[in-house]
């Protein structure tokens, strides 16, 4: 089939149902040319131009195939061009400097554009600046796509002459001020609808910016302009966009004003908001009376870069220089560096009080005109590498070779690193080192004494009297807090004890806070959001150099000056509050630290209506207070008695940080929380999400007391814990938790989320959100005011009773985490379980039955988004026997991703026979599989699972793997806990888990948080282009987690061509995660489902891509309604690991499943008794249910009813004092597509093999592939020749399964520049041998093959000083050989398991979490080298001893390399090295290479070497034994 | 909370009973308290469930997991408290309960359960003990008064928790003595009396006032005692016995299995037996019926000095470990052996008495019968077949009929106008009215004949509904699965 049968037009982006256009997200290809001396010239345009096209694959199309997503170019001015052009209509331009072009996008409509033109005329006039004429920009409309031609604006130029007595720089300024006030009149004339119709795109002297809704290769052709030989420039910017959505958006294609942006600006909330508030305190010298002109900023429908590249003008033309505006936004992690320079560390501590970071994977390219570079994250999450030539060109892009530059011309090459810049000043022709730029900023002002005597650390106060705690009372409080039993036992003492937050497992089951019967602390309605797909989470423990929890209170002042007293603030190592801590804050007495409390309490007596009141009274103080001078308000629930009951604390917080933002008097103060309320890392996450800038849980403290009075205070031996210790415990586990709930959002920095509102309510209604927490997504409303009072009115009366004699002398139960009689309700509860288990054992449909109505029957307790819907009866019931058989609806059936390794082999398999009895499909998890179940039993049986799961860890992703599956899944995260990675302890990695993860037996094993190939979303089209080439014949499938926003990542996953898209529920079971993580991330499927299906239909894409959904689905009626809601395929996993056992244990993270399932212990493991027929009998009741349910609706199939949301309604509610205020109709929206828009996946995605290079190699290397014969063939690449070596790796695994070829048998000889993904698990008896460079992902998942990169034999420059490969190769490799002669990237061989590899210098972060295989490098280092790595070898040539200062020695040792064994390894390593690669350095050492063994370092994982020598002992023992 | 691998570390340890030769020469308790280092071990192999099932299993919805960790981490008394947090005697439950809880124990699963109720006895004794156990009589005083009818489980129970409530509680006990059944009717063997005396006393000091011989219906009139006090309650049990209707039932020696225990509990606590004398002694005795009742004949049997003991049973024999009709979590259907079986006797399944046949006197000789099968019919009921040619005769002198119990006994209810059931008890309704305004039912007289942990759990809830009744306000009384945060839903939610 073909999409121009149904040419789905796109919806307009406007919120509608559960879309929302500020999900919107983009990520691109990013690059300039220019020319170092500054020489300008056609060819650099031209230049620009094809490096552009070269970076195509990093963009996207919709629905629309030659409709991009945007593409432009920053040139300098081209005057010339411009006095040619201006000529011809009669006007001569003054001397260059001195005219400006204003590059307009203006309305179709003439009255509006003439009014635009107008508008902006009157604009220049007012700022003494000439208008000189308008010039239309010729296009060519045929050169794009209909759908970009749709919203095509109407291009024109308008040249601005200088006005008198102005200089260059004023000038430039008054350019940027013309823009600005012609921005702000737009917005408030209604001329710019989602800054669609009037915009922009540049406005200066110095440069002038051509872009628009294309691809890469269209932008030449449609601006004929910049194929004119006039159009000359020193310098080309250029950019291509991979946005989310697809609705035509001209505006957002890039470069902007000063940048072009590949990333994702994670923090972007927090920075905006910051931003909007520091407004008010705004003054600049530079730009005087004109700066209010510019105000107020206005980021409304602007993308991430777009706000960020205002934030960077703004500074620039204030005063600043582009470098130093960027160090300041994007500021590098310089906390940990050792040795930085005192200057730039005060420099970046100094401008911490001004601005927190803007944080999140960023590929910045900049530009003023002259000065041209670029700078990482400090992540360095995404790539960029660059190359000088002899003849002075500077071609710097996220990809090596983008722009052809012969090897011999090549003065040097490199790659930007994390926090790092690279600047050129193409005014006087020089390079600029990272080290050079910062100092140069860092001696403007004497930073580090100003902040040396401004900033104060909170040991510098002095000391304060605390508050007394009251134990008498204690119990009645925490009662009025909310306080259980649970919190005591299994939240607070665990702390208490260990210093983390604890774990649990299985997922949860209890209703949404708002349809709990029971009265919810307002925290429970909020769910943290995370990073997927559009950027990456970060492993907060083992790369803890970007992570910082310090906050910093007090006032701010003017962001666009610079003085010592912008320093005065007080600096915090936690934002958790010990009760001391707060005491000396309270009391402090310095300039600018002066604190105010105000008490957060509500009046008993006038109950319900005595919230709003006590609010209004909150904020007024606050305001008051600040205006008086305070500069720290400390908000505070102490003093709850019988008359006062609490404000919920986190009510208190966003309505002051809300209440002052209005009032511009945020920046003025910090907020401090002194709460009973908080005690969780969730609340603490809101708290300082919603603004605050510390916490102190002081009841928290007390119940410590209170524990320790009733010798309750005890570690796991019953001996007494210390007070102090229990509180540092206590602060150890919510710094951990925090930075764990930033990392997840991809955030590094407590600063950067403070005041973000990263959050997701649910059950809230509007008029309560946009008082209090604006912002903040709330998609189905709910309660308010009135009914949050309510609930502490309850908690209060139960902690203070009306009637004395109704005090209850306990805490409640809770039954949050574990069931209790008595406490919360979950749907797994002893009645649904024995049903389901009596059902499947018995085959008896009826018990089946009263097990699903007691399931589906939310009468009586509402629990679920889905029990709120009915089914509607719009059609006539048709006969049962009319509906397509159950037999078919099972094969839409698959289980969850359960790794080997977290359930126990017999519990594995059984899923996987069942499931490929009924034609369904399980899935591996993330923990491999054994080959041996590739094949089938003598029974007929297959234990293989249909669905392999690739995930971040990569165990035992191997060629062979990836070739036996039916459908390869990319889990981008885990509905327990999303955006957090896992751990395997050692003690559960026995021989049969190490063997298929490809590890040591009793060594731990670490999934990362992100996958390290996916940082950005083409980077996960990159990954699902290699999964294909691994396996042409298994379909892709992405698995996400439903949040705010999944419907637009889908869009975007459906655009790089994934076949299928999961959307799992937040509720998912898991095998262990920590508390907060199971409860509060990701919301339900139901809003995630819905939201994916309401995006892709209205973008047009649904057709291409298969939906699926999970997250506690039980009933044939949950399958109805996801069907209804968009789903094609259902899943389930906690309901099949009941039906074969399970009774919710939830000790999965113990290893002690008593029933055999969870565990790896064989004791436990032999009282399995699960059989295959239970979860068959349980899939086929399911299916039973549907086709009743079918057949009372009227439909004979379920392809029917997919996507068919007005098949379903709202329940009546209105007897729930809650749910009554709930509104699904966003739930239920069916977007107004045109007729015949496809509801449900109806063809394939495009073939995007086709044009493989790897079809030429299979066709040629048939005699090897057949009958083992050598081949050696060669071949020329580019960077758009990606994944080379997959696809005929595919087709040797196919034939000859894991043990592919004899070595070398296949030997092909490359040269020029790979593209992504070189050899990426390319498998045994493939040698890849490329002359020339590689880009990002050499030799991802290899496995077996070998692969050699090593400069041209003419190129000009040292091998071993420059970048040869990209970032992360050898990524998941599993086993083979890699020589690289040259320096490789961040993140070298990260997860490697197996193979070997020589290379001559790598970035930050190399041989993280590796587990196995040995790594050499003959070069310098990066920073945190051998962060989590629990097995392998690395041998590391360090002569001047520099390495150790590099490496994270946290799980490694350093030893020499004086055993026999390592000797005869690294000797051998290095011959090959030089045999392959005609390395020099290698060939020195070998030649000397007794005199040089000292020089090396052997990098020996702890783990691994306790668990070597344990063998050997055993070993030797077994000698002695045996002689 | 717990040892996680408690379970896989402790071995299963249940409580041992005295020697047979021992036990049987007395009517001392027969099992010998567990030293507390050996419970607490045993408390370890708890596994601190995700869904308790014990938890559901007790009737009283008791705080297993709780309790086990708290005697685990040694702190008896906090146990104590857990325990009265939901159970007002347990020892009564410690001693005599079969334990549903245990059958429903995840443990059980595969193997040995924690042996909850030794756990229990074991912490309720060292509240006796230590003498944690103390009166707690109401602070206040409601002025509201409830008469509760019958002083078995239920009624005490019941009475308990409405004086806490702070209602004035008077219990009427038609017999000598109060305590119902725990008194005349279960083996001092199985349970020692003064632990009925010690809750008695309690209860009287927290002023709960005994009328005994007070035989409401028939000496009292009720509906004098409905005026007389703001509410009633009836826990009278089910006391009416199921009969044998055979030829030659009359025939002396034949007779009720609860008057020959209750003979025998007023002797062992030197009171006069009422009525003739019925004695095992010497003789050969036929015991009809399956359950409890009949092991505690046998037990008594066995002490009395039978010559011999033979239990007949209807039913078929059950099946001896797990029964699939009745799977996990359920209370499963399988063949008991209780201690008093492991002192002798033996037993027959698939008996049906024919006849009687009598001497000269008029005394029993001899039991006739034939065995039967058990089929299903096409409705799926239940019927039984005689087998031809298997006619049996067994020679006794004494035959116990032990067959269960219909329900109340019918002058009560009848004096009152109360509705009854379509299974001859009190109709009562969730809130435990009955359908006179003011009357409430629980128990065995509500629920039909059980065991001694229901006969509580229907107490203490009644007695919640009845403080509801009284005061017209929620209940602060503990509910088994009520909790007091959850903001009650409008009715049109709950139907």
């Amino acid at each position: 089939m073909n999409t121009s049968e149904f040419r789905s037009v796109p919806l307009p982006p406007v919120a509608e149902g559960l879309y929302d256009p500020s999900f919107e997200r983009d990520a691109c290809g990013v690059g300039f040319v220019a020319h170092l001396k500054g020489r300008k010239s056609h060819q650099i345009v031209q230049d620009g131009l094809l490096l552009l096209k070269n970076l195509q694959h990093r963009g996207a199309c919709g629905c629309d195939k030659d409709t991009g997503d945007g593409a432009g170019i920053l040139v300098q001015m081209p005057d010339p061009f411009f006095r040619a052009e201006a000529e011809r209509f009669g006007l001569s331009l003054p001397e260059v400097g001195s005219y400006g072009v204003a590059f307009c996008f203006l309305p179709l409509e003439p009255d509006d554009r003439a009014e635009c033109r107008r508008g902006v005329e009157r604009i220049v006039a007012d700022q003494r600046q000439r208008v000189l004429g308008w010039r239309s920009v010729p296009v060519v409309s045929t050169a794009i796509g209909w759908l970009a031609r749709s919203r095509e604006p109407v291009m024109e130029q308008l040249f601005i002459g200088c006005g008198e007595k102005t200089d260059a720089e004023d000038f430039e300024r008054s350019l940027y001020v013309i823009r600005r006030r012609a921005e702000v009149w737009a917005t408030k004339s209604g001329k710019t609808a989602a800054g669609t119709d009037f915009y922009i795109a540049s406005c200066s002297s110095r440069t002038v910016i051509y872009k628009g809704m294309l691809k890469a290769d269209q932008l030449g052709p449609y601006f004929p302009d910049l194929t004119q030989p006039g159009m000359e420039s020193a310098i080309a910017l250029v950019h291509s966009r991979y946005s989310t959505n697809t609705f035509p958006r001209w505006a957002l294609a890039q470069p902007f004003h000063m940048l072009a942006h590949n990333g994702e600006i994670n923090t972007l909330r927090g920075n905006a908001t910051w931003l909007l508030a520091r407004q008010h305190q705004m003054q600049s010298a530079a730009l005087g009376d004109d700066l209010a002109k510019t105000l107020p900023l206005d980021f409304d429908g602007l993308s991430d870069s777009a706000v960020l590249d205002r934030a960077l003008e703004l500074l620039v033309h204030s005063g600043r220089s582009l470098p130093q505006a960027l160090m300041m936004l994007v500021p590098e992690a310089y906390e940990g560096q050792k040795d930085l320079d005192p200057a730039i560390r005060g420099f970046f501590d100094y401008h911490r009080c001004l601005t927190e970071p803007w944080d999140g994977p960023a590929g910045l390219a900049f530009s003023d005109g002259s000065l041209i570079g670029a700078t990482l994250d400090r992540n360095g999450l995404r790539p960029g590498r660059y190359v000088i030539t002899e003849d002075d060109l500077v071609v710097c892009a996220s990809e090596a070779g983008v722009l052809p530059v012969d090897a011999s011309r090549v003065r040097s090459k490199g790659r930007l690193q994390p926090g790092k810049f690279f600047l050129v000043d193409t005014s006087d022709g020089c390079v600029y080192t990272d080290g050079e730029v910062k100092a140069s900023v860092a001696a403007r002002k004497p930073y580090a004494e100003w902040v040396r005597n401004n900033l104060t650390k909170l040991d510098d106060l002095p000391i304060a009297k605390i508050p007394e705690h009251d134990l008498t009372t204690l119990r009645h409080r925490q009662q009025a807090f909310g306080y259980t039993v649970e919190d005591l036992t299994r939240v607070l003492l665990p702390t208490a004890q260990d210093g983390q937050e604890p774990v649990s497992s299985m997922g949860t089951d209890i209703p949404l806070a708002v349809l709990s019967d029971r009265p919810q602390v307002l925290f429970n309605y909020f769910r943290q959001l995370f990073a997927q797909v559009t950027n990456p989470p970060i492993d907060p423990i083992r790369e803890k150099i970007v992570m910082n929890t310090e906050s910093l209170l007090g006032g701010e002042v003017n962001l666009l000056g610079e003085t010592p007293e912008h320093a005065r603030l007080l600096r915090l190592k936690s934002p958790m509050l010990a009760d001391d801590d707060l005491a000396r804050i309270r009391e402090a007495n310095k300039p600018g630290l002066k604190a105010h409390t105000i008490r957060t309490l509500f009046s008993r007596a006038e109950g319900e209506s005595g919230l709003a009141t006590a609010i209004n009274r909150i904020c007024t103080e606050a305001a008051e207070a600040v205006n008086n001078g305070a500069t720290i308000l400390v908000l505070s629930d102490r003093g709850v008695n019988a008359a006062n009951v609490p404000v919920p604390i986190l009510l208190a917080v966003a309505a002051v940080h809300h209440h002052l933002l209005r009032w511009g008097l945020r920046t003025r103060c910090g907020l401090v929380a002194e709460t009973g309320e908080a005690k969780e890392v969730h609340h603490f996450a809101l708290l300082i999400g919603f603004g605050a800038g510390a916490v102190n849980p002081y009841l928290v403290f007390e119940t410590f007391h209170g524990l320790a009075a009733v010798n309750l205070l005890v570690d796991g031996n019953g001996n007494p814990i210390e007070h102090v210790k229990a509180v540092k415990n206590y602060r150890k586990a919510i710094d951990g938790g925090l930075l764990k709930v930033f990392s997840k959002m991809g955030i590094s920095t407590l600063m950067s989320y403070r005041g973000g509102q990263i959050f997701e309510a649910i059950g809230l209604n509007k008029i309560l959100v946009d008082q209090f927490f604006l912002g903040t997504p709330s998609r189905i409303e709910g309660i308010g005011l009135t009914e949050i009072a309510r609930e502490s009115l309850a908690r209060h009366e139960l902690g203070f009773p009306t009637d004395p004699r109704d005090e209850s002398p306990e805490l409640d139960a809770g039954g949050e985490i574990m069931w209790r009689r008595r406490g919360e309700h979950h749907m797994w509860n002893p009645e649904t379980v024995q049903r389901l288990q009596h059902a499947v054992n018995s085959e008896s449909y009826p018990t089946y039955k009263s097990f699903a109505k007691m399931s589906n029957d939310e009468s009586r307790q509402l629990c679920t988004l889905r029990g709120l819907l009915d089914i509607k009866t719009v059609a006539r019931p048709i006969p049962h026997e009319l509906v397509e058989p159950a037999k078919e609806i099972v094969k839409r059936f698959f289980t969850g991703a359960m790794s080997f390794g977290s359930i126990s082999k017999e519990a594995h398999e059984t899923l996987a026979i069942a499931l490929n009895r009924v034609g369904g499909r399980s899935n591996t998890g993330e923990g491999g599989e054994d080959p041996i179940r590739f094949k089938r039993d003598a029974n007929g049986d297959l234990r293989g699972s249909a669905i392999k799961q690739v995930a971040s860890g990569r165990f035992g992703v191997t060629a062979n793997y990836l070739a036996n599956a039916v459908e390869i899944q990319i889990k981008m995260a885990q509905g327990a806990k999303p955006g957090e990675g896992g751990q395997l302890p050692g003690h559960k990695v026995d021989s049969a888990i190490a063997k298929t993860r490809y590890s040591t037996p009793g060594v731990g094993l670490i999934s990362p948080p992100p996958h390290h190939d996916i940082y950005s979303i083409e980077d996960l089209a990159q990954l699902i282009f290699d999964l294909k080439n691994a396996n042409p014949h298994a379909e892709i499938s992405v698995k996400l987690v439903a949040a705010a926003g999944v419907g637009t990542i889908a869009a975007g996953v459906t655009k790089g061509f994934a076949d299928r898209i999961l959307i799992s529920g937040d509720s998912g079971g898991t095998g262990a995660s920590p508390l907060s993580s199971i409860r509060h991330a990701g919301v339900p499927w139901e809003l995630g489902l819905a939201e994916t299906q309401q995006v892709l239909v209205r973008n047009g894409l649904r057709g291409r891509v298969r939906v699926q959904t999970d997250g506690q689905m039980k009933t044939g009626r949950d399958v109805i309604i996801a069907a209804c809601l968009g789903a094609e395929e259902y899943g389930f996993a906690t309901a099949p690991l009941i039906a074969m056992g399970c009774i919710m244990m939830r000790k999965c993270h113990l290893n002690t499943c008593p029933v055999g399932i969870a565990t790896q212990d064989p004791v436990l493991r032999a009282q399995f008794a699960g059989t295959p027929e239970q979860i068959v009998n349980y899939l086929f009741f399911v299916a039973e249910e549907v086709r009743e349910l079918l057949s009372e609706m009227g439909f004979r199939t379920l392809d029917e009813i997919v996507g068919r949301p007005d098949l379903l309604m709202a329940r009546d509610l209105s007897g729930h004092w809650k749910a009554k205020h709930l509104n699904l109709a966003a739930l239920l929206e069916k977007p107004a597509v045109a007729p015949g828009t496809p509801l449900r996946c109806v063809e394939r995605q495009t073939d995007t093999l086709a044009e493989q290079i790897d079809w030429e190699l299979i066709h040629n290397s048939k005699a090897a592939l057949e009958s083992l014969e050598h081949c050696s063939l060669s071949y020329q690449l580019t960077n758009r020749n990606r994944t080379v070596g997959t696809l005929l790796s595919y087709f040797v695994t196919a034939k000859h399964g894991e043990t592919g070829l004899p070595e070398d048998t296949i030997n092909v000889q490359f040269t020029g520049t790979a593209g992504q993904s070189f050899g990426a698990f390319v498998t045994k008896g493939i040698t890849l041998s490329l002359r020339g460079e590689a880009n990002d992902y050499v030799g991802k998942g290899l496995s077996g093959g070998k692969l050699i990169v090593a400069p041209p034999a003419d190129a000009s420059y040292v091998a071993s000083e420059n970048a040869v490969i990209g970032n992360v190769a050898l990524y998941g490799a599993t086993s083979g050989e890699a020589y690289f002669r040259g320096r490789g990237g961040e993140r070298f061989a990260v997860r490697n398991s197996g193979a070997k590899a020589v290379v001559e210098g790598v970035g930050d972060h190399a041989c993280e979490y590796m587990t196995g295989g040995v790594v050499v490098v003959l070069g310098s280092t990066g920073r945190n080298f051998a962060a989590g790595m629990s097995g392998g070898f690395a041998y590391v040539y360090d002569p001047d001893g520099t390495f150790r200062e590099n490496c994270n020695t946290e799980m490694v040792d350093l030893v020499p390399v004086d055993e026999y064994k390592d000797i005869g390894v690294l000797g051998n390593l290095l011959n090959r090295h030089v045999l392959y690669t005609g390395s020099e350095v290698a060939d020195a050492i070998v030649n000397d290479f007794a005199g040089e063994l000292g020089n090396f370092v052997k990098v020996f994982p702890k783990d691994y070497r306790r668990v070597l020598e344990q063998s050997r002992a055993i070993q030797r023992q077994w000698e002695l034994v045996n002689g | 909370m717990s040892d996680p691998r408690g379970f896989l570390s402790v071995d299963p340890q249940k409580p041992m009973p005295r020697p047979v030769h021992q036990r049987t020469k007395d009517y001392d308790e027969l099992y010998q308290p567990m030293p507390p280092e050996g419970v607490r071990a045993q408390a370890t192999r708890c596994m601190d469930c995700g869904i308790p099932f014990c938890h559901t299993g007790c009737p009283l919805g008791n705080l297993i997991p709780d309790w086990n960790d708290l005697v685990h981490r040694n702190r008896w008394e906090e146990a104590l408290q857990a325990l009265h947090d939901t159970n007002n005697f347990p020892e009564f439950t410690g001693k005599t309960c079969p334990a549903p809880c245990e059958s429903a124990c995840v443990l059980a699963l595969n193997g040995a359960a924690v042996t909850i109720k030794t756990i229990e006895a074991a912490i309720v004794d060292k509240g006796w003990e230590m003498g944690w156990i103390v009166p707690h009589p109401p602070t206040r005083e409601t002025g509201k008064s409830v008469g509760v009818i019958g002083s078995g489980p239920a009624g005490m129970a019941a009475a308990q928790q409405l004086r806490r409530a702070g209602h004035a509680v008077t219990v009427y006990e038609r017999d000598d003595r109060p305590g119902g059944l725990m008194t005349y009717g279960i083996p001092d063997f199985k349970m020692g009396k003064e632990y009925v005396d010690k809750r008695v006393d309690q209860l009287q000091r927290e002023g709960v006032k005994f009328v005994v011989n007070a035989d409401v219906g028939r000496t009292i009139d009720p509906n004098d005692l409905a005026a007389s006090h703001d509410a009633l309650l009836l826990s009278v049990g089910a006391t009416k016995p199921r009969d044998l209707d055979v030829p030659g039932r009359h025939l002396k020696g034949i007779g009720m299995a609860m008057p020959y225990l209750t003979q025998q509990n007023r002797r062992v606590a030197d009171l006069e037996p009422e009525g003739e004398p019925i004695l095992a002694t010497g003789k050969n005795v036929v015991i009809i019926g399956g359950g409890d009742t009949a092991a505690d004949c046998l037990g008594t049997c066995h002490r009395q000095g039978a010559k011999s003991v033979l239990q007949l049973d209807y039913n078929p024999r059950p099946p001896e470990h797990a029964n699939p009709a009745t799977p996990w979590p359920l209370w499963p259907k399988i063949l008991r052996i209780s201690p008093a079986h492991e002192e002798g006797g033996k037993r027959d399944w698939q008996i049906k008495t024919r006849h009687f046949q009598g001497d000269e006197q008029g005394r029993v000789k001899a039991l006739h019968a034939v065995r039967v099968k058990q089929y299903f019919d096409e409705a799926g009921e239940r019927q039984f077949q005689e087998m031809t040619g298997s006619e049996l005769v067994f020679p006794c002198e004494l035959v116990l009929l032990a067959i269960g119990f219909s329900g109340p006994e019918s002058g009560l209810p009848q004096v009152l106008g109360l509705a009854m059931n379509e299974s001859g008890a009190i109709q009562a309704d969730r809130r435990y009215a009955t359908s006179r305004p003011g009357v409430f039912a629980a128990g065995d007289c509500r629920r039909g004949q059980s065991i001694v942990v229901w006969a509580i759990a229907e107490g203490r809830e009644a007695a919640r509904h009845i403080d509801e009744f009284l005061t017209g306000r929620p209940s602060r009384l503990r509910g088994r699965d009520a909790s007091p945060l959850v903001i009650e839903l409008p009715k049109t939610l709950r139907s």
